[in-house]
């Protein structure tokens, strides 16, 4: 749409409170994670103290670092698996595939706290049965389930675009199968395989309310520790986590723009060229 | 049909200090049919959305019925526009489409009124009975036909038509073109229309207004336009035409390649350099010793009504059409008759145009592979 | 390119892991304590005034956040949406970032600006105001959720009101619409699908959501999520009641995405983005 004339000062000043309503609490946040004292009201001096006591805690680290080993491992596998699922469902008679679509839709219509529980419940009872308790295992299953249907959805619109006769003019061009699907088919679907690795790591990153169900008392995300850390009160190590996370989160997208920009300029000179 | 309705006033727009339309005049008279023509940039649509009121040229003034109108608003101009692609509201259905101008209408018009001529519309456009089908499920063409309905159904005296049949394919378009020239006369309006389709503009115009780089090269009747063109731009936009360098010896005689051709022109200087415009069907072929000029052909293709063929004469090529096959490399004469020879003055379009030396230059438009290869190596973060 | 049985195996996995741990929710929502099928679960919920305030409560507040969220977002959308390229780009970019952030971090935040010698506290003081209580009230859970919630409102609506033609608008003005009409019978009603997706995607986890409540809410601010995790993981252990209750809030969310979808057909769409 954009109408230069309905950029008028007030709606600037509209955006800019929106912006600092969002902002604001984070920065409260940071802000106080250098205070010396406890007090998240006055500052009483600059220190590095609350990030010494979270880089001393034990149970902070090892939630930190479980939570890296799920989300890495559960993307890869949500990656590849939901890659292929995606090629298998896209080939299928639409009379079969669009309840298979739906199914896989569930895990992210429904509510995370339902996919939770329910998850907590098949868990227990198989635990029952064969004797296993809720762990990491059942953590990274549940990672899993939720992370393909991210990359199927992603990955399903790239095969759209692609070219029916590309497939058949590898094959026709000596490729066996396995070689055209390597060579033509993921090439092409790149960019969806890699959006959907994406959004499941980042998702799998986030995600409390599913862990929390699925494993139990056998293992713990950060996001587990960082809730378990604070019901009343909130100390400041978690304004030092905050600082940490989002300190991190903005040299992501610091680093996606910069490439971003950069190729556009690429681009630009790419046309200016022609 | 003489009066006249709308004037620019020597009208400048500059975006961002780059100029897309420079100095225009241009009168409009009432009820006539008169099409903007020129290549994609050349400032037909800038013309057209300052007449609509979607844009205030940066110099210069409009004026409708002798009054300027510069500040109007698009809403309080008795004018109405066909967007490019129909701009259509998909959330309302035909009947409301073509009824929203009216319902907007102070003071407010009756239920009954606004349905009454909303269905006189659709008779005129003739979509009699589309009147509760989305817009969506309707075909290019009719879709077309809902967006000058709903333009129309203001009674405007002036409608602005954007490339209207760019999106059709070509049989719909002749369709519409004669439907657009029907409805016009049916409305006894004026029509400005916009496009890049030189046979559009000569099946439909009263008047042609042929523009590039931001300035009218020439305004005429389509007959005009294509017998008389003032310049090797106009000449080449329009048809066929093969132009090349003369000499202006005196009134009715031009030198070409150091001969002398009979011509019906005349106030030029004497020896003025000119350019000369002879279409490819003013050329008949004769025998070699009869001919003004004689060359070889060398190259033939059959366009069903008739051969084009290319002939060299002296190394400069021309496009000749005939209904006679003459093999490649045979030698032939040509004549040409006093009429079939125009001369405009020289322009900055000299030279630019009216040689077929690379005839297969129509698929000039492969050439870009090359592009690739200068991409730089990727340079890591 | 006809390899179906490359999805075989998931749809193995679905069976088992989405299918499956669904089914037997319903079997335990119908499932008595000590064995053996009953309707005493979803009863006991219905003689429960506790529950059903619940109930009451979760739908109300999460109306409540929606309400906000859309008339907060909207107007941004709105905004947005008619900036320049560059700048759009750089706000839609301010507006994901918090979303990166875990969401209990975000919530934590406003514990300290809410609590009783917290920051706005502090500075109603200054004024001579307070202090109020403002955590531990519906309102402060009203508040974190619109805090979570907002750009789930404010980028489906920007994405569809950025998507609609220009020429649309011109078209309206040239066929005599004021401004207020152009928005009014144009833009807005083009809008619509967005804003269902929104409101669907502000209400649904608004619902459902536990962490904030417990967090922001005091002891009489419980939701439905607070509700079945107490049955799964807390103190009142009872994962046939639990189950009952997530049947029941997942059929009454169900039902309404059904009616968001039909009035806004191709709500959905803008959903996915």
């Amino acid at each position: 749409m954009r109408d230069s004339a309905k950029r008028s000062p007030a709606s600037r000043v509209y955006a800019a409170l929106v912006i600092l309503f969002l902002y604001a609490p984070i920065f409260i946040l940071i802000f106080f994670s250098f205070n010396s004292s406890k007090s998240n009201v006055v500052f009483s001096g600059f220190s590095l103290r609350w990030y010494r006591e979270l880089f001393g805690s034990r149970s902070v680290l090892r939630s930190l670092y479980t939570t890296l080993e799920v989300s890495v491992i559960s993307a890869a596998v949500a990656t590849v698996v939901g890659t292929i699922s995606a090629v298998g469902l896209f080939n299928m008679r639409r009379r079969v595939r669009t309840p298979l679509m739906f199914v896989n839709n569930i895990p992210l219509i429904n509510a995370d706290i339902i996919t939770g529980a329910a998850m907590c419940l098949l868990f227990v009872s198989l635990g029952s049965v064969l004797k296993f308790q809720r762990g990491f295992g059942t953590l990274l299953i549940a990672h899993i389930t939720f992370n393909v249907p991210y990359v199927i959805l992603s990955v399903t619109p790239k095969l759209r675009q692609l070219d029916e006769n590309l497939v058949d003019a590898a094959l026709d061009l000596g490729c066996t199968w396995l070689r055209a699907f390597r060579k033509v088919i993921i090439p092409e679907i790149m960019p969806g395989i890699i959006n959907g690795a994406m959004i499941a790591f980042t998702m799998s990153i986030d995600d409390f309310v599913i862990s929390y169900f699925a494993a139990g008392s056998g293992a713990q995300t950060l996001s587990m520790t960082i809730y378990s850390m604070a019901k009343r009160s909130v100390p400041p190590t978690i304004n030092a986590i905050s600082t940490l996370l989002f300190g991190a989160v903005l040299l992501l997208l610091v680093v996606i723009n910069v490439r971003e920009f950069r190729q556009g300029e690429r681009e630009k000179k790419l046309k200016k060229s022609k | 049909m003489s009066k006249e309705l709308i004037r620019l006033s020597n009208c400048t727009m500059a975006f961002d200090g780059e100029v897309v339309l420079n100095n225009i005049e241009l009168s409009i008279n009432d009820k006539e049919f008169l099409t903007l023509l020129g290549p994609s940039g050349c400032g037909k649509t800038t013309t057209l959305r300052i007449i609509g009121g979607f844009q205030k040229p940066t110099v210069g003034d409009v004026f409708f019925d002798g009054v300027r109108i510069n500040d109007v608003p698009p809403h309080k101009r008795s004018v109405n526009t066909v967007f490019q692609k129909y701009a259509l509201f998909t959330h309302l259905d035909v009947f409301e489409n073509i009824a929203f101008g009216l319902q907007m209408l102070k003071p407010a018009i009756s239920k009954e009124e606004i349905s009454s001529r909303v269905m006189e519309m659709l008779e005129i456009v003739s979509l009699k009975g589309f009147e509760r089908r989305e817009v969506s499920s309707l075909s290019g063409g009719q879709q077309q036909r809902v967006a000058i309905a709903r333009a129309l159904v203001l009674r405007p005296k002036v409608l602005l038509l954007d490339e209207p049949l760019g999106a059709l394919d070509l049989r719909l378009r002749k369709d519409m073109q004669n439907e657009l020239k029907r409805i016009q006369q049916t409305m006894d309006i004026t029509f400005i229309y916009v496009t890049h389709d030189q046979e559009e503009a000569l099946a439909m115009s009263d008047t042609v207004v042929v523009m590039d780089g931001g300035v009218i090269q020439q305004i005429g009747t389509p007959e005009d336009i294509y017998n008389e063109p003032k310049n090797a731009f106009v000449a080449d936009f329009i048809g066929e035409s093969n132009i090349v360098d003369g000499i202006m010896k005196r009134d009715g005689v031009v030198e070409i390649f150091g001969r002398s051709f009979k011509c019906l022109d005349g106030g030029f200087a004497p020896d003025e350099p000119v350019d000369v415009v002879i279409r490819p069907e003013d050329v008949d072929i004769v025998e070699v010793g009869e001919g003004m000029l004689t060359g070889t052909v060398t190259n033939i293709t059959f366009k069903g009504m008739q051969y084009d063929i290319i002939v060299d004469f002296r190394g400069f090529k021309w496009l000749i059409q005939t209904t006679d096959l003459s093999p490649v490399g045979a030698r032939i004469g040509i004549k040409i008759d006093p009429d079939g020879i125009h001369i405009m003055k020289k322009s900055h379009y000299s030279g630019m145009f009216g040689d077929y030396s690379s005839y297969s230059a129509e698929y000039d438009d492969i050439g870009d592979a090359s592009i690739e290869a200068e991409e730089e190596p990727e340079d890591d973060l | 390119m006809r390899r179906r049985y490359l999805a075989y195996p998931y749809v193995l996995w679905m069976a088992a892991f989405v299918v499956a741990p669904i089914a037997i929710v319903v079997v335990y929502a119908f499932t008595a304590k000590g064995g053996g099928a009953t309707f005493g679960n979803f009863a006991e919920i219905v003689r429960s005034a506790p529950m059903l305030r619940t109930f009451a409560r979760s739908f109300w507040l999460s109306l409540l956040a929606t309400v906000v969220c859309l008339l907060i977002g909207y107007p941004m959308a709105y905004v947005l949406a008619n900036e320049r390229r560059g700048a759009q780009r750089v706000l839609l970019m301010l507006i994901m970032l918090p979303m990166w952030m875990n969401f209990l971090l975000r919530t934590y935040a406003w514990i300290t600006i809410l609590e009783k010698n917290g920051l706005l506290n502090r500075l109603l003081g200054l004024l001579g105001v307070g202090p109020l209580q403002m955590i531990n009230t519906q309102g402060a859970v009203v508040l974190g959720m619109v805090y979570n919630f907002l750009p789930f409102m404010i980028l489906p609506i920007y994405s569809v009101i950025v998507k609609i033609d220009r020429s649309l608008l011109e078209a309206a003005e040239d066929l005599g619409a004021s401004p207020l009409a152009v928005f009014r019978r144009v833009i807005f009603p083009l809008s619509l699908p967005g804003v269902v997706s929104g409101i669907t995607m502000v209400f649904v986890p608004g619902v459902s959501t536990f962490a904030i409540s417990k967090l922001l809410g005091g002891s009489n601010s419980g939701m439905l999520g607070d509700l079945i995790e107490m049955q799964f993981q807390g103190t009142s252990y009872n994962p046939y009641l639990g189950s009952a209750v997530a049947l029941v809030m997942m059929v009454i969310v169900m039902v309404f995405m059904y009616f968001m979808n039909r009035v806004g057909d191709g709500g959905q769409e803008a959903m996915i983005l």
